[in-house]
């Protein structure tokens, strides 16, 4: 079934994919082929394969379930707020709550979790931004103080 | 003998003191990603790769510093497949049937030792391979025109169809999904904006690095946190540390007709060190297993799959840097690589940038002997990894895998398409996608279109030039082979 909902929703991307190729066109042109042609190519392939996918499923796989369902789920709006937060609050207080965050969820201990979010944040912030050259944010709610 | 001549200057590169370095540095990294169950080359390159483009290191350091990752891992996986019965990446699985039995029988110690020897001469027969091998190719590369080309990158992504994943349409379809995405941004042939939503931060297209970390990391650690709750015991690093000299002598021929053929699996577009592994150990078990001992702790079982896995990451190479077109997943980041760099790999390679090849090949054969001394005397340092616990294990990892995209554009904007092409990834894996065809279908896209359209103007329109010269009517053929014999076998399996 999901193999089904995914072929589904992918012949529907086809289709905005298609729709959008079409309207691209190029002001002046050199080749026989514009730029056009090959976005159509491929949606077409890529539209007959998830037809195949729709005819002839795969069995369902075991999607995580239950309190590992909602671990993963917690984990995925970790990642989020961290891509979010990674310029506002900036690398070492972002890594520090998202490894606080993280490791909670793989079960590490308040205090555990709390000294490594302590340690990465400062640790790779150093590491990276002084001594590797790698500029990293230092958060821009804290740029007025 | 021409060759010579240049891995000597290669040499002269390689022995420079940040070359040096870096390899180090390179070959211990990739031993602990290696070794680390749920990262493998891909994830260690990429992570690596956004970092040594913002540190600003010249080209060939960096391809220097990625290399000795790619090897590096080969040699690390192995540690944990012995030690812990979970490979440590995907080429090791099959050390796991013999190395694991071999620990539990109190052997860990000479499972680890073999192991990197039999690793270290895979590595090397490979990078002698390479050496010999590359420029002919190369050469001979240099008369490929347009349609060639184009051809050529079908024929790589029909190897994969056919070898890798239970259903070639997934494969495929997954192929597809990384060529579309690459045709994000600016049109290189006609300057047009395409599917940018006239969005800035995506006109000059999506981001490789993004999507490598996205699709790898961000999903792997997603498929760790579903398998974190299934609890493996390690087993102590006990016995003797070092293999006998007949224990040496048993597997010597086996280890070397593993590397020979890993190597040539290796070289294959698309195939990389995980069908090499499985290959020959199932050849070696064919050729040698009299007693049945193939499964219970045979030390042979242990060598063979190593040297191959290894030897057939050296030969993923000889594509990437003759060709352009990669012969696995990592080597496909390192295309991206050099493409950051404005180097576009292919024949031409060899002849514009020979210190970056020849110093690469050179470094490999110094970062193989660094390997064989890490992994012998100090495994047991590495082995004590093992023991992290994945909480702090996996945050590590986000804040790295965060830190190397956004060392590229510095964007928030980055980081979110990463998070949501990593769920995006998660669910394709889950639904069986294999992620490799992907990232192989991104790389190509663009050289695929271009020569596609390049052919298509020398023809004025007509598609017979891709089916009029030798070359392409052969890969034509090859690619039709590949796709059909693995499909015919699978039939005859069912229908016994």
């Amino acid at each position: 079934m999901s193999d089904r909902i995914f072929a589904g929703l992918w012949l529907a991307f086809c289709a905005a994919v298609a729709w959008l190729a079409w309207k691209i066109e190029a002001p002046f042109s050199y080749e026989p082929i514009g730029p056009r042609a090959y976005p159509l190519l491929v949606t077409a392939l890529m539209a007959a394969s998830a037809a195949w996918l729709l005819v002839k499923p795969d069995p369902e796989p075991d999607w995580p379930q239950g309190s590992l369902g909602r671990r993963c789920a917690l984990l995925l709006g970790g990642f989020l707020g961290y891509a979010v937060l990674f310029e506002t609050l900036g690398f070492p207080l972002a890594t520090a709550l998202a490894t606080i965050l993280i490791g909670r969820i793989f079960g590490g201990t308040w205090k555990g979790t709390a000294v490594t979010g302590a340690a990465l944040g400062a640790g790779l912030w150093y590491f990276f931004d002084k001594l590797l050259d790698v500029t990293l944010p230092l958060g821009r709610l804290w740029a007025g103080f | 003998m021409d060759s010579l001549g240049h891995l000597a200057q290669g040499f002269v590169v390689a022995a420079k003191p940040l070359n040096l370095l870096v390899a180090f540095l390179g070959s211990f990294i990739g031993t602990v990603v290696g070794l680390l169950p749920g990262l493998g080359p891909i994830n260690g390159v990429a992570i690596l790769l956004p970092i040594a483009f913002a540190m600003k290191l010249p080209p060939e350091t960096a391809l220097i510093l990625l290399a000795s990752v790619y090897i590096g891992c080969e040699y690390g996986g192995r540690i944990s497949s012995i030690l812990l019965n979970i490979p440590g990446d995907a080429g090791a699985l099959m050390t796991a049937l013999d190395g694991y039995p071999m620990a539990r029988k109190g052997l860990a110690g000479v499972a680890l030792s073999i192991s990197a020897w039999s690793s270290f001469v895979g590595s090397i027969v490979a990078t002698i391979g390479l050496a010999l091998f590359a420029p002919m190719l190369a050469k001979w590369a240099l008369a490929f025109g347009p349609a060639e080309y184009f051809v050529l990158m079908v024929f790589a992504i029909c190897c994969l169809a056919g070898m890798v994943g239970e259903r070639p349409v997934k494969t495929f379809l997954a192929a597809l999904i990384g060529l579309i995405l690459a045709t994000v941004g600016i049109d290189a042939g006609s300057g047009v904006y395409r599917f940018t939503f006239d969005d800035v931060h995506l006109s000059d297209g999506i981001q490789f690095i993004v999507v490598v970390i996205g699709l790898f990391s961000v999903s792997e650690m997603l498929v760790m946190l579903e398998q974190s709750h299934a609890g493996q015991v390690v087993i102590k690093n006990t016995g003797r540390a070092m293999f006998s000299l007949k224990e040496m002598a048993d597997t010597w021929w086996g280890t070397l007709r593993s590397s020979v053929l890993g190597f040539i699996i290796g070289v294959l577009p698309g195939a990389g060190a995980t069908i090499a592994s499985a290959i020959t150990y199932m050849v070696e078990k064919n050729l040698t297993d009299k007693e049945g001992t193939f499964g219970t702790g045979d030390i042979r079982g242990v060598a063979a799959p190593e040297a191959a896995n290894n030897s057939a990451a050296g030969g993923a190479f000889v594509p990437m840097l003759t060709l352009g077109v990669p012969g696995s997943g990592t080597t496909a980041v390192m295309v991206g690589a050099l493409t950051l760099y404005n180097i576009t790999p292919g024949p031409m390679l060899f002849e514009q940038q020979p210190d970056l090849v020849w110093g690469l090949i050179a470094s490999m054969f110094i970062g193989n002997v660094m390997l064989l001394v890490m992994n012998i005397p100090m495994v047991g340092l590495f082995a004590r990894l093992l023991y992290v616990p994945n909480w702090i294990l996996v945050p590590a990892i986000a804040a790295v895998s965060f830190v190397g995209v956004y060392a590229v554009h510095a964007t928030t904007f980055d980081l979110v398409l990463m998070v949501v092409l990593g769920i995006f990834g998660w669910g394709l894996r889950k639904l069986g996608f294999p992620m490799a065809p992907l990232i192989l279908g991104f790389v190509l896209g663009d050289m695929m279109e271009q020569n596609l359209r390049r052919a298509l103007s020398i023809s004025d329109g007509h598609p017979a030039i891709l089916f009029q010269s030798p070359v392409t009517l052969i890969l034509w053929g090859l690619a039709a082979t590949v796709l059909v014999v693995p499909f015919l076998l699978r039939r005859r399996k069912k229908k016994p």
